[in-house]
């Protein structure tokens, strides 16, 4: 049975540039907190900031709300990205290194997918997008397919 | 507070060591202040005639991809102004987290600090 010991879910508005370094420093600290180790505070971080950018640039502003996890075995961190903007078309071809429809490098949804333990998308088109990205404190280093 | 807030980041600190332009960046660096930096390099490379560009990172716990294509847009248009610009002092953590994320950032030149990088410059102008 998993307990969901969501102790304080935070969140955070995601309007504007500045608001992206409030997001980085907030999951920096509920990192640090929770026992991650440098690289994966490292990672956690810089994936928090390619998704808190997408909500602005692509999703036209929202919100994220961090979650502190302990399923019994290990404490972890969700973050879940939301905006009620226009959506993704084409999920697989946006999850696509390189692939961009604003300029930018196309390496946000992918490159976060790969920063965490688990990843999940939920959009429609006109609707809006929701990103979630779970990462667990792990004392080895996890090794994940596709690495 | 001893920690400045993000909202109110320090000013990025360019000085120039005879024709070498030293940036440093420090802490949490918003995307607007990125492309500022990057335009005020280019200028003061082609106004004061600069030959090399060191950006200092060691102080910087996270690059993610705006802030690597900042740097690596720097070095670039630096390139077209005839200066060499070296990556200096990049964080293990940041290299590691940056290779996962699938930005090597091919075309920079990179050096362990600051004195290194500056050596690679003043070798290779020689
Ligand atoms: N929250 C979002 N809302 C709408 N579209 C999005 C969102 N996040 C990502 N996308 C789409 O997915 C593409 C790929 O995203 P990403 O990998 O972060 O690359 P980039 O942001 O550099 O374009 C974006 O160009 C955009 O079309
Ligand atoms: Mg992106």
């Amino acid at each position: 049975m998993q307990r969901s010991g969501q102790v304080s879910a935070t969140s955070l508005p995601i309007g504007s540039d500045a608001d992206l370094a409030w997001v980085r420093q907030e999951v920096r600290q509920c990192a640090a907190g929770l026992g991650f180790g440098l690289v994966q505070q490292t990672k956690l971080v810089t994936a928090a900031s390619e998704l808190a950018r997408n909500t602005l640039v692509h999703g036209g502003g929202g919100r994220v709300e961090i979650t502190p996890l302990d399923n019994g075995r290990s404490r972890g961190l969700r973050m879940s990205f939301i905006d009620d903007g226009p959506g993704i078309r084409d999920l697989e071809l946006a999850m696509t290194d390189g692939y961009t429809t604003g300029g930018g490098l196309g390496l946000g949804l992918s490159g976060a997918k790969r920063l965490v333990h688990e990843f999940s998308v939920d959009t429609e088109p006109g609707r809006g997008t929701t990103v979630t990205a779970v990462a667990w404190v792990t004392q080895v280093p996890a090794s994940r397919p596709g690495l | 507070m001893s920690q400045p807030l993000p909202a109110h980041s320090a000013q990025v600190p360019v000085l120039a060591l005879g024709d070498v332009l030293l940036v440093s960046l420090q802490g949490e660096l918003h995307d607007g202040m990125a492309e500022q930096l990057q335009q005020d390099i280019t200028q003061r490379i082609s106004t004061d005639r600069m030959t090399g560009v060191v950006i200092d990172i060691s102080g910087v716990d996270m690059v993610d991809s705006f802030l690597g294509r900042v740097l690596a847009e720097i070095a670039s248009t630096a390139r077209l102004l005839a200066a060499r610009t070296v990556l200096a002092g990049m964080r293990p953590a940041v290299a590691i987290t940056l290779v996962e994320l699938g930005l090597t950032l091919p075309g920079l030149v990179t050096a362990l600090d600051v004195d290194r990088a500056m050596e690679l410059l003043n070798q290779r102008g020689s």
